[in-house]
C-alpha cells in the first residue's frame, strides 16, 4: 500500500510572532520556517507503517514555495521515499490545497492519506476534510491511533469529551493529532541521503486548478493584551477580592 | 439572508454551544433555521426550538445520522444548503470535521474559528493560536462558517420555533462507529462551565488532582489541565485547555501550578476574571492573571477549599 503525505511550511512553532506596521500580515521576513508540527507526526505516521510493512512507499507531497522544498526534504530524511512539490508563491487556501491534492491522489492512487489536522499558521483545520469529500473518500480526523486491518482501517479520534474509535474502508484519509506518536529526529546520514531522493516539481496549473481564493485579507491585528493585575497575600484576601471587588462568588 | 446552523449535540442532548452559535447568526442578520441530525433526536430538537432567534428547527432523525459521522453529515447539509446564504456550526470536533466537506462539495471557502461578526461578509478570526486576528471577507456566494463559541453570548430560551421533519436519507457504507470514550463527570462541561479551575505539571502528579474536586464542587466548576499536565500522564487530553486542546472562556478561571506558557494562555486568556496560584513569583501566568497568589499550592488548595 502507498501512503501519501502532505507537509505544510510554516513559521517555526518558537517564533513569537509579529504583526506587520501597515496590518496587512503576519511579518515572516527573516523568520525561522519549519515542517507543521502536525505534519511531522503525519510523516512519521507514514513512516512507522512502512516500517511495520504496512505500507510499501511514502510519497511527501507539499504545496508552497521553492524554499518549501525544505520541508519536502526533511520528510525524506525523516524517511518518505520520494517528494512532489506543487510550487506556488501564491497564498494557497486550504481549498486549493484541497483540490491539488486531489489530482494527485487521483494520480498517485494511495491507500491512505495522512495529513496533519491543522497548520499551526492559519489554524484553519480543513485541508483534510475538504481532500476527503473532494476525492469521495472516507476521513478520520484528529486521529491518536491508526490501525490498519486488511481492507479496513480503525482511527481513535480525540473528541469533545473523550474518545472515538470509527472503522473507514480503504482508501481513506487520516489528519493527525498530537498525541499520535512522537515524530523522530533526523539523522545526519539520513539528511545526505535525503539530497539524493527524487523529487518532482509541478505547479497548479499542470493540474488545472486555480490557486485564488474568494475569501480576502482585510487586516491582521494583535490581540488585545491582557494586564497582570494585583498579588494578594492570603487565601483570605482573594476569596474577599473575589466576592467583593470581581463579584465572582 | 438566510442562515442555517448545524446543532451541536452531547449525547444526543443538545450541546450549549448552539446557543453561542445562533448568536453568531443574529450578529449576521437574517432568517435562522436550525438543523438537528442524528438518532434518536427529539429532545434535542425540542431544546433547539426554544433558543431565541430561530425560525424553524429542521429534524433528521435517522440511524445513518448517529455520532454525527462526517460522510453522511456532510452528504445531508449539501442536501440542505440550497437557499442559505449562510452554515454555521461549531468550532467543535463536530463541526470542525463536518463543515469543511459542505465547503469543498459547494466550491466555496470556509471561515474556521469566527469570534467576531463584521458584516454577513466580514468577520474577525485568530490565526497563529491567537497571537493575531485576522479580519476576513468572503465573497463566496455560500459562507460556511464555524464559529468559536467564546466570542457570543449564548441566547436566552424563551423562543418557539417551528419543527419540521428532513426526509433526505442519504447512504453511507464508508464509515462505521465503533465505540467511544466520553469522560463521565457530574461536572459542568469544560467549555461552557462559569468557573474552571485547572492544574498543571506544579500538581506532582495525577492523585494530586483530587485537591482540586472540593473546590469544584464548591464553585460547580469544571476542571481543566495545561498540556504540561497532560503530557507528564496526569490526566487525560479532554481536560487540556490551551491552543490544543479546548478554548475557554469563564466568568472565574483559576490556574493552579501552571506556568503561563503562551499555548495554555491561547486556550483562556479571555477568561473575564484569572487567579493564578504558583509558586513561583516570576511565572508568566501572573502576567495575565488578575488576582496572583504565591505559595505552595498544597497548603493554599486545602485552605480554599475550606474558606470557600
Amino acid at each position: 500500500m502507498k501512503v501519501l503525505v502532505a507537509v505544510k511550511r510554516v513559521i517555526d512553532y518558537n517564533v513569537k510572532i509579529r504583526v506587520k506596521a501597515d496590518h496587512s500580515d503576519v511579518d515572516l521576513t527573516n523568520v525561522k520556517m519549519a515542517m507543521n508540527p502536525f505534519c511531522e507526526i503525519a510523516v512519521e505516521e507514514a513512516v512507522r507503517l512502512k516500517e511495520k510493512g504496512v505500507a510499501t512507499e511514502v510519497v511527501a507531497v507539499t504545496v508552497g514555495p521553492k524554499a518549501a522544498q525544505e520541508q519536502l526534504r526533511t520528510a525524506l530524511a525523516l524517511g518518505a521515499d520520494r517528494a512532489i512539490h506543487i510550487e506556488t508563491d501564491e497564498r494557497a487556501e486550504s481549498l486549493a490545497v484541497a483540490k491539488l491534492l486531489a489530482k494527485v491522489v487521483e494520480e498517485e492512487q494511495p491507500g491512505l492519506v495522512v495529513l496533519g489536522k491543522q497548520a499551526i499558521d492559519t489554524d484553519n483545520n480543513q485541508t483534510g476534510q475538504m481532500l476527503a469529500a473532494l476525492t469521495g473518500l472516507p476521513q478520520g480526523t484528529f486521529a491518536s491511533e491508526v490501525a490498519v486491518d486488511g481492507d479496513k482501517v480503525n482511527v481513535t479520534r480525540e473528541i469533545d469529551g473523550g474518545l472515538q474509535t470509527i472503522a473507514l474502508t480503504l482508501p481513506a484519509i487520516v489528519t493527525t493529532d498530537l498525541r499520535l506518536n512522537e515524530p523522530r529526529y533526523a539523522k545526519l546520514p539520513d539528511i545526505m541521503k535525503a539530497k539524493k531522493k527524487p523529487l518532482d516539481v509541478k505547479t497548479p496549473a499542470d493540474y488545472g486548478i486555480e490557486v485564488a481564493s474568494k475569501v480576502s485579507l482585510l487586516k491582521v491585528e494583535s490581540p488585545a493584551e491582557r494586564k497582570g493585575g494585583v498579588k494578594v497575600a492570603s487565601v483570605d484576601e482573594l476569596i474577599d477580592k473575589l466576592k467583593n471587588e470581581a463579584k465572582v462568588l | 439572508m438566510s442562515i442555517l446552523v448545524l446543532a451541536d449535540l452531547h449525547e444526543g442532548q443538545l450541546a450549549g454551544a448552539t446557543a453561542h452559535v445562533v448568536a453568531a447568526a443574529q450578529a449576521i442578520g437574517g432568517d435562522i433555521d436550525v438543523l438537528v441530525a442524528g438518532e434518536g433526536v427529539q429532545a434535542a430538537a425540542e431544546a433547539a426550538a426554544k433558543l431565541d432567534g430561530v425560525s424553524k428547527v429542521r429534524v433528521a432523525d435517522n440511524a445513518v445520522y448517529a455520532h454525527q459521522l462526517a460522510e453522511p453529515m456532510g452528504a445531508l447539509l449539501v442536501e440542505l444548503a440550497d437557499g442559505y446564504t449562510h452554515v454555521l456550526a461549531s468550532a467543535s470536533t463536530t463541526g470542525k470535521n463536518v463543515l469543511p466537506r459542505l465547503a469543498a462539495l459547494k466550491d466555496v471557502s470556509q471561515l474556521s474559528d469566527v469570534i467576531a461578526v463584521d458584516s454577513a461578509d466580514t468577520f474577525k478570526r485568530p490565526i497563529y493560536a491567537g497571537n493575531a486576528i485576522a479580519t476576513v471577507k468572503s465573497d463566496d456566494a455560500l459562507k460556511v462558517i464555524t464559529v468559536r463559541s467564546t466570542g457570543f453570548d449564548a441566547v436566552g430560551t424563551s423562543g418557539s420555533a417551528t419543527i419540521e421533519t428532513v426526509d433526505v436519507v442519504v447512504d453511507n457504507s464508508q464509515s462505521s462507529f465503533v465505540k467511544e470514550e466520553l469522560a463521565q463527570s457530574d461536572r459542568p462541561e469544560l467549555g461552557g462551565a462559569k468557573v474552571v479551575i485547572s492544574g498543571g505539571r506544579g500538581m506532582g502528579n495525577g492523585e494530586n488532582f483530587k485537591l482540586l474536586d472540593g473546590i469544584a464542587d464548591k464553585l460547580g466548576a469544571a476542571i481543566g489541565a495545561s498540556r504540561a499536565a497532560v503530557d507528564a500522564g496526569f490526566v487525560p487530553n479532554d481536560m487540556q485547555v490551551g491552543q490544543t486542546g479546548k478554548i475557554v472562556a469563564p466568568d472565574l478561571y483559576i490556574a493552579v501550578g501552571i506556568s503561563g506558557a503562551i499555548q495554555h494562555l491561547a486556550g483562556m486568556k479571555d477568561s473575564k476574571v484569572i487567579v493564578a496560584i504558583n509558586k513561583d513569583d516570576e511565572a508568566p501566568i501572573f502576567q495575565v492573571a488578575d488576582y496572583g497568589l504565591v505559595g505552595d499550592l498544597f497548603e493554599i488548595l486545602p485552605e480554599l477549599e475550606s474558606k470557600l
